[in-house]
């Protein structure tokens, strides 16, 4: 499937193509169900970016579920409703609070098919959103990179409106546990929830049931000099840098993995092949992360190829600050990812 | 009132099977014949054989990092779970769980998880989805001591309870969670007690009583099924052995070990049986010769049964097969 097949379609953010997703597929399966703090409450928020907002007044209070602040218990009750024949699409409203439920996600998600010998499965999709947005430390981290270090998890980074339909729709369909990480920034949810510097990426979404296979790479931009990999808003980042670029008549490829587990090496491979240069662009902190597990991956199976060292631009190993200043310069941008290439452009 | 003849000799049969098992499985370990480690249910056996009595076959229990009772209680061949602690493919979980995470979801007794409290969540969302989907089923969800100050104890215990899911939290209270004493650990004197926090039911029974266990649990089942909500159910029990295999105990003293021998939940049994008139010694000799044959043929089938091959370890990741 591929985003210029004709067919019906209209411009959407990515918050509603995602609610779409979980609509649809609340509508096909009756075992769909959401599981979440504040996603359903009367008045409330419809989660904490409006994603699951108004899906209660068509599918009740029963399978839009609200619970109490219990982020261990969400993912729990999820892998036990899971276990037993339900396809959970549990949330929690901050990425950063994944961190209290890890035994559940890490000991008991990712692991009771394997302990089990293959008698059981857990087809849960865990929904969090990321991304450095004025919240500072505890409300901004970007937390993947721990997740694609756990056998038995999927990991998933939607970047368009038509990627977060058609991927959601493959996780929940996936009798695999699947973590959904969303970028705050890129939501483009409207009205109260609206995000001070949000980049609103509108796109096509067809009308009709498609899904996204994991696994697949998105190249967002041809190019011949280098190959930049980078996912949620870096792609956009990477974009920026790469229409800066081309200024200076250089050519750089943007891929785009759209999920992490599992990673399309195929793709970044055949490209390096063609460019000889990596730059890898990440929000996670810089020591352990998916960006590095990347760098490593590309030069095992490509290093005849390299023409340089492959380059990484993350964030810094530190908290995620709060002053404006600060967090400008913690979060790669434009900037940061032209250097990298001038630089990988400049190896010799 | 008690059980009739046929449940009360069941119960004793069942609690020969886990008994008779956990003393094999030790001297075989104790051998060096079977890898691992070991948490046995010696002296627990009233408990699980209690709980699991009050159930129907299309109901769960999810047991713990002492599971053995558990799994065995819900009907767990004694082949396929020795073969698992041999780690042999034939094993109830092909030889991918081993001791801690025996079970066998085909018959409702969940793959064992052995983080303390940490299936309280998940007995939690399983009995949430038997509500969902209507199916009368209930799960009864074991835990230790140690557990009820577990996070994932309160998180738990909560959503059943507002939710009013057909679940049944058994705490086997064995007074050391490893070698800690409860009492130093927890301020309440009775556990039962936590249950107040959730404004549901808590119900303490003597561990060491088999026919008091189902006495309490029976209850609180049919409570769930009806769709009343959860209830916790206190058992005070003993394990008559070290928390593990390297355990020597030194943190209780033979004279406690003793006294709660005394009450040992099977010659009690065995007692009330006979008083009944429900068998006779021989009766019930019987009964244990033929599970000591049931074990001898477990360990055969066991030490029979192929290992799996060292690539094996690459599967069940996920539910397709990928190259790792």
């Amino acid at each position: 499937m591929t985003q210029d097949s004709p067919r019906e379609s209209r411009t959407m953010t990515i918050a509603e193509a995602l609610r779409e997703a979980i609509r649809e597929e609340m509508r096909r399966d009756e075992s769909v169900f959401c599981i979440g703090e504040d996603i359903g409450i009367p008045g409330g928020f419809g989660g904490a970016f409006t994603v699951t907002l108004g899906l209660s007044d068509e599918f009740g209070h029963e399978r839009i579920l609200d619970t109490p602040i219990s982020e261990a218990g969400i993912a729990g009750v999820a892998v036990g409703a899971a276990l037993a024949g339900m396809r959970p699409v549990a949330d929690v409203q901050y990425g950063d609070f994944l961190f209290c439920a890890m035994d559940q996600l890490v000991n008991e998600a990712a692991k009771m098919r394997y302990m089990s010998g293959g008698r059981l499965s857990v087809p849960i999709v865990m929904r969090a959103p990321v991304g450095a947005t004025t919240r500072a430390a505890q409300h901004s981290q970007s937390p993947e990179s721990f997740f694609i270090h756990v056998p038995g998890l999927k990991v998933a980074c939607p970047s368009t409106a038509y990627d977060a339909k058609g991927l959601l729709k493959t996780a929940i369909r996936d009798d695999n546990p699947v973590l959904f990480f969303e970028h705050k920034l890129l939501y483009g949810s409207k009205g109260m929830r609206s995000e001070k510097g949000a980049l609103s990426p509108v796109g096509e979404v067809p009308v009709d049931d498609y899904t996204i296979p994991f696994g697949q790479a998105a190249i967002r931009r041809e190019g011949s000099d280098v190959t930049i990999v980078a996912k949620l808003l870096m792609v956009y980042k990477a974009l920026a840098a790469a229409d800066a670029l081309a200024a200076e008549g250089i050519s750089c490829e943007v891929i785009d993995p759209r999920t992490l587990v599992p990673f399309d090496t195929e793709t970044v491979v055949a490209s390096v092949c063609k460019t000889e240069r990596l730059v890898i662009v990440d929000e996670c902190p810089r020591t352990g992360g998916w960006a590095g597990e990347v760098a490593a991956e590309i030069q095992e199976k490509a290093f005849g190829h390299l023409d340089a060292p492959i380059k990484r631009v993350t964030a810094p190993d530190t908290p995620v600050p709060f002053a404006p200043p600060m967090e400008r310069y913690y979060v790669p941008d434009e900037t940061d990812i032209a250097r990298a290439v001038r630089e990988v452009l400049a190896w010799r | 009132m008690q059980p009739a003849a046929a449940t009360m000799l069941r119960m004793y049969t069942q609690m020969q099977r886990i008994r008779q098992f956990e003393e094999r499985v030790n001297q075989l370990f104790l051998e060096g014949r079977m890898p691992g480690t070991l948490h046995l249910y010696v002296g627990q056996e009233a408990c699980a054989v209690g709980v699991c009595e009050a159930l129907r076959p299309d109901d769960w229990v999810a047991g713990t990092h002492r599971p053995h009772g558990h799994a065995i209680a819900k009907g767990v061949s004694l082949d396929a779970m020795m073969a698992e602690l041999f780690g042999r493919t034939t094993g109830c979980a092909g030889g991918y769980g081993g001791s801690m995470h025996t079970g066998d979801p085909a018959i409702g007794a969940l793959t064992a998880i052995a983080i303390v409290g940490g299936n309280i969540p998940v007995a939690t969302g399983m009995a949430l989805s038997f509500k969902m989907r209507r199916t009368g089923q209930v799960i009864c969800c074991f835990m230790g001591d140690g557990a009820v100050n577990e996070g994932a104890f309160h998180e738990g215990v909560n959503m059943a309870a507002i939710w009013d899911l057909p679940v049944v939290f058994v705490c086997e209270n064995n007074q050391y969670g490893a070698s800690t004493p409860v009492g130093q650990v927890v301020k309440l004197e009775r556990l039962a007690d936590r249950a107040g926090g959730y404004g549901i039911p808590g119900v303490a029974a003597d561990g060491m009583d088999v026919l008091a266990v189902h006495a309490a649990v029976a209850p609180a089942v049919e409570r769930a099924r009806r769709g009343e909500g959860p209830t916790f159910v206190e058992c005070q029990t003993y394990r008559f052995v070290g928390h593990s295999r390297s355990d020597t105990r030194s943190y209780r003293t033979r004279e406690e070990e003793e006294a709660w021998k005394r009450r040992d939940p099977i010659p009690r049994l065995a007692e009330q049986l006979q008083a009944a008139g429900h068998a006779t010694q021989a009766d019930l000799d019987g009964i244990a010769a033929g599970v000591a044959a049931e074990l001898d043929h477990a360990v055969e089938f066991a030490e029979s049964s192929p290992s799996p091959t060292p690539e094996d370890c690459l599967r069940h990741v996920f539910t397709e097969e990928v190259a790792l």
